[in-house]
């Protein structure tokens, strides 16, 4: 009863067109890019075009207890964006408007539903840049990744997502409109609230203004692969290139099953016997990437490693195109793709992918591994078919202890990819009970019933 | 598995999307309407249920499928080569199955099922059109809400068919080869000049040129609706027509005809005992003409005479993604002496027409032309060369809204200006 009374009370708020019920519409929403999760429909998607629509959907969601879902693109991996227990999508993509790009103060101020690769190119005639770069610049929303504090390939040298956001405006669930942060470089004001809501994956409040570092576009860059017969070689190098004070702007690796499905699928000329392949690309000014190379390609032929430098542009974007084949490559073997996100200190690169192989070998499954070998983030990718209802066990047995080998390295359960519904059993294993009570608590002050994306991440 | 017979066929395709949604980046309607239901990965996980029995034929549901364009972009650029547009085409030929088509879409594929009706009607057409449509500068535009939106601007038809004009053998001076030309319908009766630029210019290069008199439309407007009976029975007659014919191979204009032969026929029949092996025949010999000036007769389009123009290219994406030629058209272009190639910014953008898509959603059609408007206007050339007649009409409705001064040719008829240039 009160869920017809609320969309009333939406249509009343909002205007009809902004108000979808229609069954074939919500079936669209019921899904995001998460493998392996339950579906479920919404109730309603909302679409407000600003702050006060916004104000105005949690109010009604508050008032007749009303779960919502805030979404971008609904690219996230963690299955956070599907309406768990019915109610309302909040869909963000039309509040889609850069309202300024400041140069001087090298900031930009985005509505969440820009695309980042929107924001790169709204910034590019000012010589500037938003460093974070997930696979999915093209398609994810600047609220999502905010929310879900994504990272990328370019991690080890500029952060993630959370090192750029300066201050957020956010509604609160009984529709109190807070701001934090903002353009000064210096900003210690009390709690880091801006800290708090990046990474919050949409239940702590909802998002509605972003103020982003930006920073000057590198001069120049310089592409590398590496191969090597063994893996700790490949392990070594990543971690001598480090300590050789060469920090890449990416180094990223594919373990053998990985390279052996690119080379399969799209004949881009890799050696299909070796162990390892890493991609390094440092950047910056011409002679530091000069210089910098050079320690690359010393350190790897240290390291009983081939190297092959990229001497143009063309030659570049070739080596570039066998890592973007990667999970392509891998998710055309099978139906279902799962990817995983791992993330260890660098230093237990190596054990950590020893440690994959070896689960892959125990469980009888199908893992390759790529990722962004510089911070440590590892994406075993298990390739499966969800019909194959034995196969699943085993797939979640394994996925299990990824998550325990990682995190008795020393590492975490999500580099970049969030908590959401999929990882939110494996909490207590990296924080204690005690450190999940902390955050629970966090959750009950701002949101006391639980409407903001129930089911996810705090439960 | 026919992949039109039964939803079943196209399972395994379903199955490989892993829903990472970057289809959105480059669907043309997703662009405009932001809605998930607008872009493959929605639509893909609609097709899901209707193959496991969870959704039934509603008239919103066919909505969802219709819009589309067809154009392809997002099986280009699907990390996991899902072919979305054949998933979205299967869900149409299922969901036709399940409920007959709209009355006045099926009334008129009923009449594509009959040439000779067909092309009286449009005879009839070109005599009374005064009467249906009103001239305006440019074109005309339809008189009566006959289903057209009444602001689209749509060209006259010709005076006389093409096929009427020419004769069926069209002999080159000194002939060394011989090729079957399929008009396609807009060339038939709307843009006759195409089809006379393609004859002369072959017969130019020695290649005689034979116009079969009974062939008739491909078949495409109603297979993509999900008439598959009437697509079907369209791909045998054309079929037998094409198989009869000695010929070293079958010259296209329109990326959609050229693409339907090649590829649709294939498929249509491919379960059929007696055509699915003379489908793959026919369909080996079809060439879109840039492709078979550039990769067959290796023309050397620097010799021809001057051109001065300065030119932009719209690729159709049923040239370009549909049959895989997206070098050939350029390529014979920019060799013509005298000619400057300004590239838009994306050149392979589709221009939101998708035959009667442009008709039934006109507002986001105009919306997508709109972009490619505005990147054509950021060009600096005057004249807009594509190669497919519905593109044509759809860029040339543009212009006329927008007052741009620009016009619009076909790639041949910038090739016959060279020739005559020669002259
Ligand atoms: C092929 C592929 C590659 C990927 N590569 C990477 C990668 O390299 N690195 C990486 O980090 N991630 C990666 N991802 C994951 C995903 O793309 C990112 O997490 C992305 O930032 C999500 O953005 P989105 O707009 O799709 O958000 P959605 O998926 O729609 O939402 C994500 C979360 O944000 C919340 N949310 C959305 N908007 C708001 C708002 N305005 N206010 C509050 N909460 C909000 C949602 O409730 C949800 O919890 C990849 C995903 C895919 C499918
Ligand atoms: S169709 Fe391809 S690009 Fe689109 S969601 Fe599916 S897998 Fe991704
Ligand atoms: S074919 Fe074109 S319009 Fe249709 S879903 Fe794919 S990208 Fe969108
Ligand atoms: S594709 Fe279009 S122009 Fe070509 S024959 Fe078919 S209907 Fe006619």
């Amino acid at each position: 009863m009160s869920k017809a009374q609320a969309i009333e009370a939406l249509v009343k708020a909002l205007g009809k067109e902004n108000v979808i019920t229609e069954h074939e519409e919500l079936v669209c929403y019921s899904f995001d890019a998460t493998a392996d999760m339950p579906s479920q429909m919404p109730d309603v998607v909302v679409t407000p075009t600003n702050t006060h629509d916004v104000t105005e959907i949690l109010k009604v969601a508050n008032q007749y207890k009303i779960p919502v879902y805030p979404r971008g693109s609904g690219t996230n991996l963690c299955g956070d964006t599907i309406p768990l227990k019915g109610g309302i999508i909040l869909r963000m993509q039309k509040m889609n408007k850069i309202i300024e790009v400041d140069a001087d103060n090298l900031v930009a101020v985005v509505q969440p539903g820009v695309i980042i690769n929107d924001l790169n190119v709204a910034v590019a005639p000012f010589g500037l840049i938003y460093p974070p770069d997930p696979g999915t610049v093209a398609t994810a929303t600047m609220g999502g990744s905010v929310s879900e504090c994504s990272g990328g390939l370019r991690g080890l040298k500029y952060g993630v997502t959370k090192h750029y956001v300066m201050g957020l405006e956010v509604v609160m669930i009984d529709g109190t409109v807070a701001r934090f942060g903002g353009k000064t470089v210096k900003n210690v004001t009390a709690y880091d609230m801006v800290k708090l809501f990046t990474g919050a994956e949409g239940t702590l409040g909802v998002i509605t203004e972003i103020t982003v570092k930006l920073i000057p576009a590198p001069e120049t860059k310089k592409s590398m692969l590496a191969y090597f017969d063994k893996l700790e070689d490949a392990g070594n190098t990543v971690t001598e290139i480090v300590r050789s004070k060469v920090i890449p702007a990416t180094m990223e690796i594919m373990d053998q099953v990985t390279i052996r499905t690119v080379e399969n699928f799209s004949k881009v000329g890799l050696p299909t016997d070796c162990e390892a392949l890493l991609l390094i690309e440092v950047d910056g000014i011409p002679e530091v990437v000069e210089r910098e190379a050079a320690t690359v390609v010393k350190v790897v032929g240290n390291n009983n490693g081939k190297i092959k430098v990229a001497k143009d542009d063309v030659e570049r974007d070739g080596l570039w195109a066998a890592r973007r084949a990667a999970l392509p490559a891998l998710a055309q073997m099978k139906p279902t793709t799962v990817l995983e996100d791992a993330t260890v200190p660098r230093s237990k690169l190596t054990e950590m992918l020893v440690a994959l192989q070896n689960i892959a070998k125990k469980y009888n499954l199908h893992i390759g591994t790529f990722g962004h070998a510089g911070d440590g983030n590892l994406h075993p990718t298990i390739l499966t078919d969800e019909r194959d209802a034995e196969e699943m066990k085993r797939v979640h047995q394994a996925v299990d202890e990824i998550f325990k080998v990682a995190l008795e390295l020393g590492g975490t359960i999500s580099g970049e990819h969030g908590i959401g519904m999929a990882k939110a059993k494996y909490l207590p294993l990296e924080f204690g009970e005690q450190g999940v009570e902390v955050m629970r608590k966090v959750k009950r002050a701002l949101d006391p019933e639980n409407l903001l994306n129930p089911g996810k991440m705090m439960g | 598995m026919a992949i039109y017979d039964n939803i079943k066929g196209i399972e395994e395709e379903i199955i490989k999307c892993m829903k990472c949604g970057n289809c959105q980046a480059v669907c043309p309607v997703y662009k405009e309407t932001l809605a998930e239901s607008g872009v493959a990965r929605g639509k893909i996980q609609l097709a899901a249920k209707i193959l496991k029995g969870e959704a039934k034929y509603t008239p919103e549901l066919y909505k969802k499928f219709d819009l589309c364009l067809q154009c392809q972009a997002c099986s280009a650029n699907c990390p996991c080569g899902v072919k979305a547009h054949k998933i979205i085409m299967a869900a149409r030929a299922e969901l036709t199955r399940q409920n007959a088509l709209p009355f006045a879409k099926k009334a008129a594929f009923n009449v594509l099922r009959k040439p000779a009706l067909f092309d009286f009607g449009l005879r009839l057409g070109s005599t009374f059109q005064g009467l249906a449509f009103r001239k305006n500068a440019t074109g005309m535009s339809p008189r009566f809400p006959i289903g057209l939106e009444m602001r689209r601007v749509i060209p006259s038809l010709a005076n006389k068919p093409l096929r009427s004009e020419l004769p069926e053998t069209n002999k080159a001076s000194k002939s060394r080869k011989k090729v079957a030309f399929f008009t396609g319908c807009v060339t038939n009766y709307i843009y006759t000049n195409v089809g006379k630029a393609v004859v002369e210019v072959l017969n130019h290069n020695g290649v005689d040129v034979i116009i079969p008199k009974e062939q008739h439309c491909c078949g495409a407007p109603a297979t993509i609706n999900g008439d598959i009976e009437t697509g079907k029975a369209m791909a045998k007659s054309h079929v037998d027509i094409f198989s009869k014919l000695d010929v070293d191979a079958i010259i296209t204009v329109c990326g959609t005809c050229g693409g339907t032969f090649e590829q649709k026929y294939v498929e249509l029949l491919a379960d059929d005992p007696v055509y699915a092996e003379k489908a793959k025949a026919v369909a080996k010999k079809i060439r879109d003409i840039s492709e078979y000036l550039v990769d067959d007769l290796k023309v050397d389009f620097s010799k021809l005479g001057k051109v001065n123009m300065t030119f932009t290219y719209h690729e159709p994406c049923h040239i370009g993604r549909g049959m895989g030629l997206t070098r050939q058209p350029l390529e014979m272009l920019t060799k013509i002496p005298g000619i400057s190639y300004k590239a838009m910014k994306q050149p392979n953008r589709c221009c939101g027409g998708a035959g009667s898509f442009s008709l039934t959603n006109y507002p986001v059609s105009y919306q997508i032309l709109k972009k490619k408007l505005d990147d054509i206007q950021g060009t600096d050339s005057t004249v807009v060369v594509t190669g497919c007649g519905s593109c044509r009409m759809q860029i040339e409705d543009g212009l006329s809204q927008e007052k741009m001064p620009h016009h619009v040719m076909h790639v041949i008829e910038v090739v016959q200006r060279a020739y005559q240039s020669k002259k």
